[in-house]
């Protein structure tokens, strides 16, 4: 998987930028407008595997290796929890909103609601390294759809 | 209003007829993918645009998915025949779709269908969180609010459910695994 043509690549290059910025603001500005951690979570997932479709496997894997990936996931699956752990251990209650009750910030602004912007932080993180390690091993590695391929010859050749 | 979300309904029915008819792969996929769209937007004429945005980019990433999935395929038609009891089944729920599509039509439903719970219920959790939600937790999207605050838990079992998912997927498809048993059976023709 070599990638695709120039113009392709081209386009790539100006265009995936800007949807890894539109995903940061739909998972920032989760708690005021509509969006949230999930959906922009999957919309930078969708900048991660256009790049992976245009630049082919080897392109992806300067940009976001496989086990950096996998990491990633397990990090956004832990800061979750953490944050859950957090109102445990500082308020009494799994799941309290520990910086609201103590800071409230002002209403309608970035930095407001407490634990809500970090969860869907920690959210985004979570969906889109899993998102990408699915599309690795679904769309490029290709294990699933062609069984035996080069896949494994050039591995073992290299190894 | 009612006219557009009947046609766009109508619209899915079809394509969703069309992807499980239909013998080509990539014709089904392709599908498949204009009933998700007509469903994104649905949910935006009925006012719910957290769960269109939602729906709409999940819908974007799994068609890419799927399509780079069939495209490669060698056999790209899929064949086998019909199972009886799965056709027993959809002939059952048509004929109940119909009967409560006749008494909906009468002016006489079984149910109280569009009438919400908390229109109907004094102190209703939900009426609870809409009056509170922005003084409780501080944020003015009340979805964000319910998710993340009201109903952690739940998005916390959302998020251990996509973690289990992703582990059972890179358990099956891992290589490590599939390299031994390819190079078995290389040892056992030779």
């Amino acid at each position: 998987m070599n990638g695709l043509s120039v113009i392709v690549k081209t386009v790539t290059r100006w265009v995936a930028g800007f949807i890894f910025l539109y995903g940061l603001y739909i998972m920032a500005y989760g708690h005021l407008t509509p969006g949230g951690g999930f959906a922009g979570g999957v919309i930078l997932a969708c900048a991660f595997v256009l790049w992976l479709m245009a630049y082919g496997r080897k392109g992806s894997e300067q940009l976001l290796p496989y086990r950096a990936a996998a990491n990633l996931d397990s990090v956004g699956a832990l800061a979750f929890w953490a944050l859950a752990i957090l109102g445990l251990a500082a308020g009494g209650e799994f799941f309290l909103n520990v910086i609201q009750q103590r800071s409230p910030g002002q209403a309608l602004h970035l930095f407001s609601a407490g634990i809500i912007p970090l969860c869907n932080i920690a959210i985004a993180l979570k969906v889109c390294a899993s998102l990408v390690v699915v599309t690795l091993l679904l769309a490029v590695l290709r294990v699933a759809v062609n069984g035996t391929d080069e896949q494994f010859k050039s591995e073992e050749a290299e190894s | 209003m009612v006219h557009l979300l009947t046609l766009l309904l109508v619209f899915m029915i079809i394509g969703a007829i069309l992807a499980l008819t239909t013998k080509d792969l990539l014709s089904a996929v392709i599908a498949v993918g204009a009933v998700g769209f007509g469903c994104s937007v649905v949910f935006l004429l009925l006012k719910a645009p957290d769960v269109a945005i939602t729906q709409i980019v999940v819908e974007v990433l799994t068609l890419v998915i799927l399509i780079r999935a069939t495209v490669g395929r060698r056999e790209v038609t899929a064949s086998g025949t019909r199972d009886r009891p799965g056709m027993a089944a959809v002939a059952a729920l048509v004929l109940l779709f119909l009967v409560f599509g006749v008494m909906a039509m009468q002016g006489q439903p079984a149910f109280d269908f569009g009438t919400p719970v908390m229109a109907r219920v004094e102190r209703t959790p939900s009426a609870f969180f809409l009056a509170n939600g922005l003084r409780k937790t501080g944020a003015a999207n009340i979805v964000s609010s319910v998710l993340l605050d009201f109903r952690g838990y739940d998005t916390l079992g959302e998020a251990t459910v996509l973690f289990t998912a992703i582990i059972g997927a890179v358990a099956v498809l891992r290589q490590r695994g599939r390299r031994s048993t390819a190079s078995q059976e290389k040892g056992d023709a030779s």
